[in-house]
């Protein structure tokens, strides 16, 4: 199953790169949150999936019983999914501050930092 | 120079405590190191050492022997001299409490380069010449001369410290210590490894960019923007000496090669020879003692070259010499600029009448520089003819040099200390001259005397310093040269007789020769405007590669940082031997054939639509696919954070997008080949790694702690939740202070509009 989500892995990854690619910053978000997901799903995978039970120890028992699927990777996706949430909430806020400031969502033209002048 | 008025030097107090602490503390140093004397003539040598960073092998330690101590003296003697000589030189000047700092620490710098006993130390020190020296070259930074000239000393001695570093680490692992006195103990292991080479380039590398040694020479020079009393004391008497210093110390375990030999005496003898006829061709006072001062650090590389007594006694001899005059003749130039507000030698004429004292002791420095007897000079002189002939390789080569470049000495010494003073022509009156204070007059007068009482008694000087010098290069069973003035006629005194001839004639068509010279200068090459090409260039390509990898370009920026990754990870695949697993079609349920091509769909849809909503609808998709992925795979918890942030995510882009323009309001490329290309590539590389990464075995042995741990230890069931609360409760503190931190970040972003729109 993980060779199923490597391709999907990839696919998102080649959607999510020709995104940010773009000069809309709009379309870069949308290239930012893809990347997320494929980042999460790899991590996820990269801890091989297994249709099983999740990881939780049954009442009275000091240890899972039979196999569990693997929880490591899980902490570490519930914790990129979150930060991964504030860094796309910034983002966002931060794109729309420059269009209201610039009156335009074309990265070509936010030049107020590296403008066209300083260049001989 | 005329950057500080005569009229306000002479009324500002002069007797402050900036002025007079350097001067009481190096003279406290000088009486210290002077106490050493009977110990290491005795051919002890003291060492103190604290531990510093115990771990890399650095220690805090120094070492008083006989070479060391001639620096150490010189350094503090000639320093206390100066020191008073500045207080008065530069009285009233806006900085000169400053000033007064830069010059004791490079004092002190100084003193811990030559003491030190261990190579880092020794570079630390080494590296602290080099900034207080540049800080002096800069003293004037009002003008771009002198700040240019700081920086170009700074580069090329920089450069030399850091091939220095590289030479002493090379040391370090041959030798298995730091410690020079250990280093030494050791004999030829130096010599006889592989990497002595290196070693040698290096270290050479070091000292021939500090001691200014042709093609690297260009920097002195220009040093002399600096105040007279810095060229005095670091551009000559000392800071220029710790490439010799460091040739010297050296000398035991990196000389008595064939490679060390022949560099030495090559790169010596070009230099002597080439920095006496360019000192020739200097109208201006400063700019003549510059080039023999350079002729000097060729000399003195010229000897240190040899191994045998006569040549290293002769170079430690001269070392002395030459630093007892020229420091004197510095300080005299400074006189007779502050004087008469000029150092060019077509104007000055006729001062002995209004500075009768500085006449004397200039007379005397320069009778030493030109190696007349009965002064220290003169034995210097006689040693070095010895010294060269003494040389078995190549005698008459270093000799023929040498004696080139005494002659030429001869002429300098002429025109920088008499004709200024004693030519018939009076314009002593137009520059309004006079006798400077005694302040600026102890200083040249003290070590134009030591250079005529070592002359003739020179017993004084070899039992202290030179024979204990000698000894800590060569070893104890090499018998020093004896220093006296009259050895008989012997060859050296035929080569005397001829250099004051020949340095006669040469200062008699001086005039001729000065023009000629010139005619030739201007065809030859300029190593200072090639520095500045080097320079230019630099900057250009810096300018032109910037240009092209920072464009200002957001997708610039992005395309070059994919496309590394893609090289980067896409080159190790194929370093590796490229892709070699077995890929076969999983067993796949319906329900994962429909989750998988939701997201496919979703993401394709977020590709291609120029609708925002249908955007925002195909992330949506895409991340509740992947909610879904989680739920089948036994993450339950996954899951339902990945909802709740999915929706989150729809409903902030829906709110944001009401106040955003459509996607697509003209005027951008639709289509992009090659940043499809490029997203392809990257999407292959991303999905071939993981197959790798996913069909090696895998280590669960953290897993399994997990899973043991999580109820004796943190009392939870769930355990993917003890993970996050517990084993790792600080990751998680990190992550909601990321939240914090993004969320006032965003909330700022929003407030300032507000403040701003109320601005005026």
């Amino acid at each position: 199953m993980e060779v199923m989500l490597a391709v999907l892995v990839g696919v998102l990854v080649a959607a999510a790169v020709y995104l940010m690619l773009a000069q809309n910053v709009l379309r870069f978000l949308f290239g930012l949150i893809l990347i997320s997901n494929a980042a999460n799903l790899t991590i996820f995978a990269a801890g091989r999936v297994s249709t099983g039970q999740p990881p939780l120890i049954p009442e009275g028992a000091d240890a899972p019983i039979g196999f569990v699927a693997n929880a490591l990777p899980q902490a570490l996706v519930l914790t990129a999914i979150v930060i991964g949430f504030g860094l796309f909430a910034f983002a966002l806020v931060l794109a729309f501050r420059a269009y209201e400031a610039l009156g335009t969502l074309n990265s070509d033209e936010m030049r107020v930092a590296e403008p066209m002048e300083d260049r001989p | 120079m005329a950057t500080h008025g005569t009229d306000d030097a002479g009324k500002a107090p002069w007797l402050t405590v900036a002025g007079m602490a350097p001067v009481l503390l190096a003279l406290a140093l000088f009486a210290a190191l002077l106490q050493a004397i009977p110990a290491v003539s005795a051919g002890e040598s003291l060492r103190f050492a604290w531990d510093w960073v115990p771990s890399l092998g650095i220690s805090l330690s120094f070492l008083i022997d006989g070479l060391s101590l001639i620096f150490g003296l010189l350094i503090t003697g000639i320093g206390a001299l100066v020191f008073l000589y500045s207080s008065k030189y530069l009285a009233g000047h806006a900085h000169f409490t400053r000033f007064a700092l830069f010059l004791a620490l490079f004092m002190l710098s100084m003193l811990g380069l030559v003491l030190a006993d261990n190579l880092l130390t020794l570079f630390v020190f080494w590296e602290l010449t080099t900034i207080t020296s540049y800080l002096l070259i800069g003293f004037d930074h009002a003008t771009g001369k002198a700040r240019r000239s700081a920086l170009q000393a700074l580069l090329l001695t920089g450069t030399g410290g850091l091939a220095l570093l590289a030479g002493f680490i090379l040391i370090g692992t041959v030798a298995g210590t730091f410690e020079l006195s250990e280093i030494r103990a050791q004999g030829n292991v130096l010599q006889d490894h592989a990497l002595y080479l290196p070693i040698l380039i290096l270290v050479l590398a070091g000292a021939f960019t500090k001691s200014a040694q042709f093609p690297l020479h260009f920097w002195l020079p220009n040093a002399m923007a600096a105040p007279t009393p810095v060229s005095a004391y670091l551009h000559s008497a000392t800071m220029v000496k710790a490439g010799v210093y460091l040739m010297a110390r050296m000398h035991p375990n990196l000389g008595g090669t064939d490679v060390w030999l022949w560099t030495l005496t090559i790169a010596g003898a070009v230099t002597a020879v080439f920095a006496s006829v360019m000192a020739l061709k200097q109208t201006d006072l400063k700019q003549a003692l510059a080039y023999t001062t350079l002729m000097a650090l060729g000399t003195l590389t010229l000897f240190l070259a040899a191994d045998v007594g006569y040549a290293i006694t002769a170079a430690m001899t001269f070392l002395i010499v030459h630093s007892l005059y020229k420091a004197a003749l510095f300080l005299v130039v400074g006189i007779i600029d502050h004087g008469t507000g000029t150092r060019d030698v077509y104007k000055l004429g006729g001062l002995a009448k209004a500075m009768p004292i500085t006449a004397i002791a200039a007379g005397i420095a320069a009778l030493s520089m030109a190696g007349f007897p009965p002064f220290l000079g003169f034995i210097g002189k006689e040693l070095k003819y010895a010294g060269a002939l003494a040389v078995q390789s190549e005698p008459f080569l270093v000799a023929g040099a040498v004696l080139l470049a005494n002659a030429l000495m001869l002429a300098v010494a002429g025109i920088v200390s008499f004709s200024p003073f004693w030519r018939r022509k009076h314009l002593a009156d137009d520059l309004n001259a006079h006798e400077a204070p005694w302040p600026m007059l102890v200083g040249p007068v003290v070590l134009a005397a030591l250079g005529a009482v070592f002359g003739i008694f020179p017993d004084l000087l070899a039992y202290s310093l030179v024979n204990p010098g000698v000894a800590a290069i060569l070893g104890d069973d090499v018998k020093p040269a004896e220093l006296k003035l009259w050895a008989g006629v012997n060859l050296p005194l035929i080569l005397s007789l001829a250099t004051f001839t020949l340095g006669i004639v040469i200062y008699i068509y001086r005039q001729s020769l000065r023009d000629r010279l010139a005619a030739m200068g201007e065809r030859a090459i300029s190593l200072d405007r090639g520095w500045d090409r080097v320079l230019g260039g630099l900057k250009a390509t810096a300018a032109w590669q910037t240009r092209v990898i920072q464009s200002g370009v957001l997708r610039h920026y992005l395309f070059i940082t994919f496309a590394t990754l893609f090289v980067a990870v896409g080159g190790t695949l194929l370093a590796r031997g490229g892709f070699n697993v077995d890929v076969s079609m999983p067993d796949m349920l319906l329900k994962h054939w429909v989750v998988i091509l939701l997201i496919f769909a979703g993401a394709m849809l977020t590709l291609t639509t120029s609708s925002r909503i249908a955007a925002i609808a195909g992330l949506g998709a895409v991340g509740i696919g992947v909610a879904l992925i989680f739920i089948i795979f036994g993450a339950p918890d996954v899951a339902i954070t990945q909802l709740l942030v999915e929706t989150l995510v729809v409903v902030l882009f829906g709110v944001a997008a009401l106040k955003l323009p459509k996607l697509d309001p003209g005027g951008e490329k639709t289509h992009r080949p090659l940043d499809a290309l490029l997203a392809i590539g990257i999407g292959v590389v991303v999905t071939l790694v993981l197959l790798m990464v996913t069909d090696g075995p895998l280590d669960r042995r953290l897993t399994t702690y997990f899973e043991t741990a999580s109820w004796p230890d943190a009392f939870g069931r769930n355990i993917v939740n003890v993970i996050l609360v517990d084993f790792r409760a600080l990751d998680t503190f990190g992550e909601i202070a990321v939240v914090v931190i993004a969320a006032l970040g965003a909330f700022a972003l929003l407030k300032g509009r507000k403040t701003e729109e109320e601005k005026p």
